[in-house]
């Protein structure tokens, strides 16, 4: 399909056009479309080390925060849970408010609307891109947390986290990658993005924290409940699905 | 003929549903007061359930239908649908602020506290309510009417299947801790069912009446800014269109928009 065929015809079709054109050159254009997109962001942001960064470096102040708001020099269980999540929800957030920035600002959307690309792919690129964000801020907070404020050991937490972790992070890059693809174009874009992602990630914090909170007992109380990784995992679900089919919508112009 | 007048002239059902929303709602409240019987524990204060649970039933199948009406504007991209999804949940949040502060006074006069958070169905309340607080800044913070609808819908839908989620996720968080008091309608007896029944249809026509009354009010205004516009310049008309300080949408003063990109 060439670029001549291709765009005026996302342009001009009736909205859902675009699911209809899904199918093999749908598949195909996806395949090719999605490395080179990730490949960019993954690129930019290591030439310009803008959201990483900053995000872990967030986390860590906020450990020390915590250290003197609490006055404790340890925490353990439905505490631990508590500092763990909220730190990473809000440097979380950093990361979902430059997500988009960049894209706004220079162009990046208008090129991408030019190319014969489905919409779709570059959800998917920016979500994985977020997931990523995520994966490396919790490689430097999680042992910064263990080393810092957490009382009980975490080695003996860690196989079971990471589990809580993965599916959390899931559910806050698709929810994070709608709601930075909303803020981004309103005047107010650095106060609509955590005011929209607040609330609906509140699901997740009460996840994450339940399941969490045996974890990081005292003697290692048990594993998390099944339903909190159940109700994680419909949460990413339905976001997950909700992001893909609005999202078209949010790139028409 | 022109779509605003069209809009005026069919809107002939807003006086009945009036009428009958003010015959209902008068029905309901001398129900609760001189037929239902006092709650054996909490005597007088539980008639408040007959306000709470209704108000909080509508508002959330308000929020609902906003998202529903969102995903027909996002499918068809009549301004209308976006106009009834604005409506919708701009009076659901209203009665979403009632239900927060009935709430808040039951739970002060069975608890003695203005807040608990043991109770899931309040709890659930005040994050969406918080969610959906969002929904005029976001229409605000837009400047282009066009992608203000879209992005608006786009909120709606997402906010409308958080809702159900969101009372999954708290009612999980709080069911193991604490018996549940308020809101338990299955299990009441016949004369309270039909004072609760009664209560909530009024509440529904209340919220079809204010849905109407500010649709029309919309329509209206429409209408007399497209008469305005035929009487006065063009720029005229348009420095009228951009001065006007409102996160409502408007709707277009002549033909709806097509889904066509400018």
């Amino acid at each position: 399909m060439s670029a001549e065929t291709a765009t005026p015809s996302r342009l001009t079709d009736a909205p859902g056009a675009t699911h209809a054109r899904t199918g093999a050159a749908g598949a195909r254009s996806m395949r090719a479309v999605l490395p080179a997109l990730l490949r960019k962001e993954l690129l930019v942001e290591l030439r310009t080390l803008q959201a990483v960064p900053g995000m872990s470096l967030f986390a860590l102040s906020t450990f020390v925060v915590f250290h003197f708001a609490l006055n404790r020099g340890t925490v353990a269980g439905d505490l631990a849970a508590g500092v763990l999540w909220v730190t990473l929800l809000f440097a979380a957030l950093l990361g979902v408010n430059r997500l988009f920035v960049a894209d706004a600002d220079q162009g990046g959307f208008d090129g991408f609307l030019l190319a014969p690309a489905e919409p779709g792919a570059m959800l998917i690129a920016k979500a994985l891109t977020l997931l990523a964000y995520l994966v490396v801020l919790e490689i430097v907070a999680v042992p910064a947390f263990g080393l810092l404020l957490l009382g009980p050991s975490l080695g003996r937490a860690l196989p079971d986290l990471i589990w809580v972790l993965a599916l959390a992070d899931l559910g806050v890059a698709a929810v994070g990658t709608l709601v930075s693809a909303i803020a981004v174009q309103t005047r107010a874009r650095d106060l609509l993005g955590p005011l929209l992602a607040l609330p609906l990630l509140v699901p997740i914090v009460i996840g994450a924290a339940r399941a969490s909170e045996p974890l990081l007992a005292e003697g290692h109380v048990g594993h998390p409940a099944a339903r909190w990784l159940l109700m994680l995992g419909l949460y990413d679900l339905v976001f997950g699905l909700i992001a893909y089919a609005l999202f078209d919508f949010l790139l028409e112009d | 003929m022109h779509p605003a007048r069209r809009g005026i002239r069919s809107r002939i059902g807003t006086a009945e549903l009036a009428v009958a929303t003010v015959v209902t709602l008068t029905a309901a409240l001398a129900l609760v007061f001189f037929y239902a019987p006092l709650e054996a524990e909490q005597g007088f204060l539980q008639k408040i359930f007959y306000v709470h649970v209704p108000l909080a039933i509508v508002s959330l199948c308000g929020f609902v239908l906003g998202g529903i009406f969102a995903i027909a504007h996002l499918r068809t991209r009549r301004a209308v649908w976006d106009y009834r999804s604005y409506v919708s949940i701009h009076i659901s949040l209203v009665f979403a602020a009632a239900t927060l502060i009935t709430g808040s006074i039951w739970a002060k006069g069975s608890w003695g506290h203005w807040w608990v958070w043991s109770e899931p169905t309040l709890v659930s309340f005040l994050i969406v309510f918080l969610l959906y607080a969002t929904y005029q800044p976001l229409r605000f913070a837009i400047e282009d009417p066009e992608r203000q609808a879209r992005y608006a819908s786009v909120f709606a839908v997402t906010a409308g299947a958080f809702v159900p989620l969101n009372f999954i996720a708290v009612r999980l968080s709080t069911a193991y801790l604490h018996p549940r008091v308020l809101g338990s309608t299955s299990n009441l007896p016949g004369p309270m069912a039909l004072t609760f029944l009664v209560s909530l249809v009024a509440f529904a026509l209340l919220f079809a009446t204010l849905c109407s009354f500010e649709l029309q009010m919309k329509r209206t205004r429409a209408h007399v800014r497209a008469l305005r516009r035929r009487l006065s310049f063009e720029g005229a008309a348009s420095r009228a269109a951009t001065s006007s300080r409102s996160a409502a949408p408007r709707l277009p003063a002549t033909a709806p928009r097509s889904g066509g990109l400018a």
